[in-house]
This record gives structure tokens, C-alpha cells and sequence, in this order.
């Protein structure tokens, strides 16, 4: 996508086959992978060199297995505030969503990896995360929109929970149109009555619409 | 063959009862009526001193009121220990199972407190019990397969030595000699149980053992299913979770280049098929790790031998055993499995083979190899396969002498249902 400044990015995948995979989609997109490695310790040096883009990242990495790859992130993103860090994992949990999104506002991502193999949208993200936005997984705040039955949240129109949950994962209003096939200015519409409805203040700033959606969402 | 001579050593002594069936008659089990009878001799010749004992044991407890009562327990329960710690190897030597003493603890303590503890120690009390049970009962019970045989042979003697009217009695000594024969190990027997229960430990002490037992055994279980959950995660996580995550991504970027690019799409296709028949592989296998097919469709004896198959060695299986319980069959079968898995990879054997034999009672597991042998029990493969069995109150024993042969016997507890 030549209209598209090429982007810097580095990737941390243990697994030989999903590394070859992303670093194959990523240069697809025109995003040039400029390190590819596989477990954490080489991860902690890239991020605390900081020479890229965006970073992306496995939440499991050798030596433990663990949540290695989480934990680098977080760790990098409290040194430099708005590090772009993209996090994959193969399941999805709440929690490290919220401690992701702890870690300072914006220029941060946790998606399944599962979204990867829809390109566009992936590639789509990844310029997102590397922009400063927020993109959080489709089942992450479903699970949260579910979770938080017996709220506010019940006065909201099937219409309106829509744009919420598209709202949460990060999407900006032009986006949500999109996907809903209604004009930008519906969406507005929809996002005030959202707002007021939850007793939220407003915020016109994207990335702190959908971090002050997530909070509402995680605080019920 | 008897070994006479043998008849006479104190461990040939203290053997287990051979049979209480007055069938068949033979020397072997004339040779244990006369042990069983010698044995009666010794446990009716005790009961001179534990009477004396006894009564020492009632005096002093009065007496302990002044000094004196001290000075005779600290002579007189030291003295009863020692005839009933004989008695406990005696016994639990006809029993074919040791009995163990369980005094409470009195190292530390002085002539005052030491006697205190005594007295409010259940297990010196059933001692004294024992005293006096062996001085009346216990002594009745000893003194019969004695005199059943001693009078016969008295009245041959008497009647060799003249006398035509004695030889009369000896009418009367073959009912003698028949119940003598059909009464000594049964009446041996029910006095071993008598002193078991004053001596050993008691019914609360044995169920508080097996209580601590199962739930070191349990524990042990829930730290082996928590371990297999999660190396079965890590297969997954690893292997077909992995396999069709890269799936997904080739055909992704296969059907975004489709356009500008059909022979990069036709490769990611082509690689994106192969990563699902692998990907299908490692699902089997992780399904074999959890629930074998074999051992599914085919029971212990299939399984195992399916086991046997891909071996690079010779493995001979002879499996033996009726259908039992899954969950004891699935342990079994893991642990052959874990025991072949080792064979291959530190006996360096040429071959191997496994029997498996159930007797009703218990499941009897013995792999066997004619490698260099070495084996460690405590290594981490077998000590899972222990843990395994444990859950059963199943038993291992690693019998590998450096340069071999490697034999571990594995036995589970498993009555067949008398159906």
C-alpha cells in the first residue's frame, strides 16, 4: 500500500511456523520486519532499544512458558509511556487485557491470534497500535459487554451496544460507519446516547473513548 | 523334600501357619503341626512369668503412692515389654505380618514423669491385658495342642514299658491325636489374632496410619492429574493450536494475493493443507495421552500390545487378566508405557517383554529388558509411574543391578466384582 508511510516492526513469536507466517504477512502489507525473535530475554533488549515502530509481541514465551511476553511489554511500556506494543496470544483473558491497558494510554493492542489470518484487518490494527490507538480483542469486550448484564448497560438499544462494543475495540467513528453501513454522523449520534445513558463524560479523542468505555465496562 | 533340621532354627520357628485345613495329610503338614505344637509349648511356658508380672503390675499401682510403687514399675513395665515385644515376633512371624508396638514417647523423661506417661498409655495397658490374658486364656489356648499330643505318646511309652490294660488307652488316644491334628493350627492361629489385637497398634492407630496414607497418596494424585493437564495444554498449546493459527494466517495472505500473485497463493495453499494433516497428527497424539484408542477398543491386553508394536525392539506380552475397572486399566497401561518409554531410552536392550496377571486379587505388572540395567526408581519417569499405582495403593519395585537385567514389578489391588 504504497499511499502508506512503510513501518518498522518487530516480532516476538517462539513458534517457528506462526513467526514465519506473520513476518510473511507483515512485509505482504508493507510492513517491513526489521527482528524477529523467539523468546523473552532477546524481546526485553529489542524493547529497551525502542528502534521501531510497533512492537509484536507473544503473551507465551520461552524460558518459562509463562506470560513472559505480557510481562515484557508492561515492563517496556512503564520505562517509555506509548511504546506501541501489539500482544498475540492463543486465548484470550480479561485480565491481561486490563493489565495491558494499565500499563498507559494508547499505542497498545491484545488480540487473539486467530485475527491474524484475516489480513487486512490485522495489517489494520497493527498501523492502529502504531498510530497510538487502542485495539482490544473482539472477545475481550464481548466478554465484558456480556459480564456486565443487569446494568446500566440494559438501556442501551441492540444499535447502540453494537457501536459500544465496536467503540471498545478500538475502532474510530469513520470505522464503525463502515462496519455498520450507516453515515459517520449516525454513529455520533449513537455514541452521545451511549455516553449519557452510561453517565459517562464525553470524549472526542478516540483512544480515551475507548479507555473510558473499558473502564466503565470493567468497573461492572 | 522337608528340611527336618531346619525345624528347629528360631526363624523356621516363627514362619507363617501353613495351612488351618485338616487336608491333606502329609509330612509338610505334620511338620508344621509339631512346630505349631513346640510354638504352644514356648507361648504356655511364657505365662509363668507374665502372671508373675501381671501381679507386680497390680501391686505397684497402690504402691506408687509411696516410692516403693515406682521402684517396682520401673523394673516390672521395662520387664513386660520384653516379653511382649517376644511375643509380637512370635506372633507376627505365624501371622506373616510384623506387629508393631506403639508405646507413646518417653525418651527425655525422668523416674517421675516417666511412670506418669506409662500410666496414661494406652498401649502399656493393653500390655497388661496381655499379661493376664496370657496367664489364663492364652495359656488354656497353649497348653491343648500340647497335652493332645503329649498324653498318645506318655501312654506308648507307659504301655511299652509293660502292661497289657494301658494299651487300652490308647483307644482312646486316637480321637486324641485327631483333634490334635484338626485343632493345633486353628487354636495357634486364634491366639497369634488374640495377641495382634492387645499388641499391635489399634483399630483408631491403624485407620489414622491409613488416613495419613491416602492422603499423601491422594495429594500426590492431584499433583500428577494437575501435571498431565498441563503438559496436555502445553501439547495443544504447542502443536494443533499452533498448526491451524499458521493455517489461518497462510490462507489469509494466500487469498490476498490471489490476484496479484497466484503461484505465492497456490504455495501458501499447498503449505496450509500439509499444516492440517499435521495438525490432525498431533490432536491424535494428544488424544493417545489422554485416552489411547487401543486400550479403548481392544482393554489392557490390546493396548499393551499396541504399545509393544513400534517398539525398535523385541517386546514378548502375555497379558492375563479379565476386563477390570478403566481407571485401573488406564494407570496399568501408563505404566507399562512409562517402563517401555525407559527401556528404549536408557537400557539400551535388545529386547523386552511385559506379563501382566491378575489372580483375582491383585493386578501383577512385570517389564522386564536385558539392557545395561542402572535404573533410577527415584528418576522422574518412574517416580510418576509409583505416584500412578499409588492412587490405587498399587506398588512398584525397580529391581536393576548395574549391567542388568532391569525387572520392575508392579503390583494393584484390584478385586475382580463376583459376578
Amino acid at each position: 500500500m504504497p499511499d502508506q508511510p512503510q513501518l518498522r516492526a518487530v516480532l516476538a513469536e517462539d513458534q517457528a511456523l506462526l513467526r514465519v507466517g506473520l513476518t510473511r504477512i507483515l512485509e505482504a502489507s508493507d510492513v517491513a520486519v526489521v527482528a524477529a525473535v523467539d523468546n523473552a530475554p532477546q524481546l526485553e533488549r529489542l524493547l529497551g532499544e525502542g528502534d521501531f515502530d510497533v512492537a509484536i509481541v507473544d503473551v507465551r514465551l520461552p524460558p518459562t512458558f509463562s506470560t513472559e511476553g505480557l510481562a515484557a511489554a508492561i515492563a517496556a511500556r512503564a520505562a517509555r509511556p506509548g511504546l506501541p506494543v501489539l500482544v498475540l496470544s492463543q486465548h484470550v483473558e480479561a485480565l491481561y487485557a486490563r493489565d495491558l491497558l494499565a500499563s498507559g494510554e494508547g499505542a497498545v493492542g491484545y488480540l487473539l491470534k486467530d485475527r491474524v489470518a484475516d489480513v487486512d484487518e490485522f495489517v489494520a490494527a497493527v498501523r492502529r497500535v502504531a498510530g497510538g490507538g487502542t485495539v482490544l480483542d473482539p472477545e475481550v469486550v464481548a466478554g465484558l459487554v456480556s459480564g456486565s448484564a443487569g446494568t446500566p448497560l440494559d438501556r442501551l438499544t441492540d444499535r447502540e451496544r453494537q457501536v459500544l462494543t465496536l467503540m471498545a475495540e478500538g475502532r474510530s467513528n469513520a470505522a464503525i460507519a463502515a462496519r455498520l453501513f450507516v453515515s459517520e454522523k449516525a454513529v455520533g449520534k449513537h455514541t452521545n446516547a451511549i455516553f449519557t445513558k452510561l453517565d459517562l463524560p464525553q470524549a472526542h479523542d478516540d483512544n480515551r473513548r475507548v479507555l473510558a468505555v473499558l473502564a466503565w465496562l470493567q468497573g461492572h | 523334600m522337608t528340611d527336618w533340621s531346619a525345624m528347629v532354627s528360631p526363624t523356621a520357628l516363627l514362619q507363617p501357619i501353613r495351612s488351618v485345613r485338616a487336608a491333606p495329610v502329609d509330612q509338610d503338614a505334620l511338620v508344621d503341626r509339631l512346630r505349631l505344637t513346640a510354638v504352644s509349648l514356648g507361648y504356655a511356658l511364657l505365662a509363668a512369668p507374665a502372671l508373675a508380672l501381671g501381679i507386680l503390675t497390680i501391686l505397684a499401682i497402690p504402691l506408687g503412692l509411696v516410692a516403693v510403687g515406682f521402684a517396682i514399675a520401673a523394673g516390672v513395665v521395662p520387664a513386660t515389654a520384653a516379653l511382649t515385644s517376644l511375643h509380637r515376633r512370635v506372633s507376627g512371624g505365624l501371622l506373616g505380618e510384623p506387629i508393631a508396638a506403639a508405646y507413646a514417647d518417653t525418651t527425655g523423661l525422668n523416674v517421675v514423669t516417666r511412670p506418669m506417661t506409662w500410666l496414661t498409655d494406652r498401649a502399656r495397658w493393653r500390655d497388661v491385658g496381655f499379661l493376664w490374658f496370657s496367664a489364663t486364656g492364652g495359656l488354656l489356648m497353649s497348653i491343648l495342642p500340647v497335652g493332645l499330643l503329649a498324653s498318645p505318646v506318655t501312654h506308648v511309652v507307659v504301655a511299652g514299658l509293660g502292661g497289657f490294660h494301658w494299651w487300652l488307652l490308647l483307644l482312646l488316644d486316637v480321637p486324641l491325636l485327631v483333634v490334635w491334628w484338626w485343632a493345633t493350627p486353628a487354636l495357634v492361629r486364634a491366639r497369634a489374632r488374640v495377641e495382634r489385637r492387645l499388641l499391635g497398634r489399634d483399630r483408631v492407630e491403624q485407620l489414622e496410619r491409613r488416613v495419613e496414607e491416602v492422603t499423601t497418596s491422594r495429594a500426590e494424585t492431584l499433583d500428577h492429574s494437575a501435571a498431565e493437564v498441563r503438559r496436555i495444554e502445553r501439547d495443544l498449546h504447542d502443536g494443533a493450536q499452533a498448526r491451524i493459527a499458521s493455517v489461518g494466517m497462510n490462507v489469509g495472505l494466500a487469498e490476498k494475493l490471489m490476484a496479484t500473485d497466484p503461484d505465492a497463493a497456490a504455495g501458501l495453499l499447498r503449505e496450509a493443507r500439509e499444516s492440517t494433516a499435521t495438525a490432525l497428527e498431533d490432536l491424535r497424539s494428544v488424544v493417545r495421552g489422554i485416552h489411547p484408542p487401543a486400550l479403548a477398543d481392544r482393554g489392557l491386553a490390546g493396548g499393551i500390545e499396541a504399545l509393544a508394536l513400534p517398539m525398535p525392539l523385541a517386546v514378548t506380552v502375555r497379558v492375563e487378566a479379565p476386563p477390570l475397572p478403566p481407571p485401573v486399566e488406564s494407570a496399568a497401561y501408563f505404566a507399562v508405557a512409562e517402563c517401555l518409554a525407559n527401556t528404549v531410552k536408557h537400557a539400551g536392550a535388545t529386547r523386552a517383554w511385559v506379563r501382566v496377571r491378575h489372580d483375582g486379587e491383585v493386578l501383577h505388572l512385570v517389564v522386564g529388558d536385558d539392557g545395561r540395567g542402572g535404573a533410577d526408581p527415584h528418576g522422574s519417569g518412574l517416580t510418576g509411574v509409583a505416584r500412578r499405582l499409588a492412587a490405587f495403593d498399587g506398588t512398584m519395585v525397580v529391581d536393576s543391578p548395574a549391567g542388568g537385567p532391569t525387572v520392575v514389578t508392579m503390583e494393584v489391588p484390584c478385586p475382580t466384582s463376583p459376578s
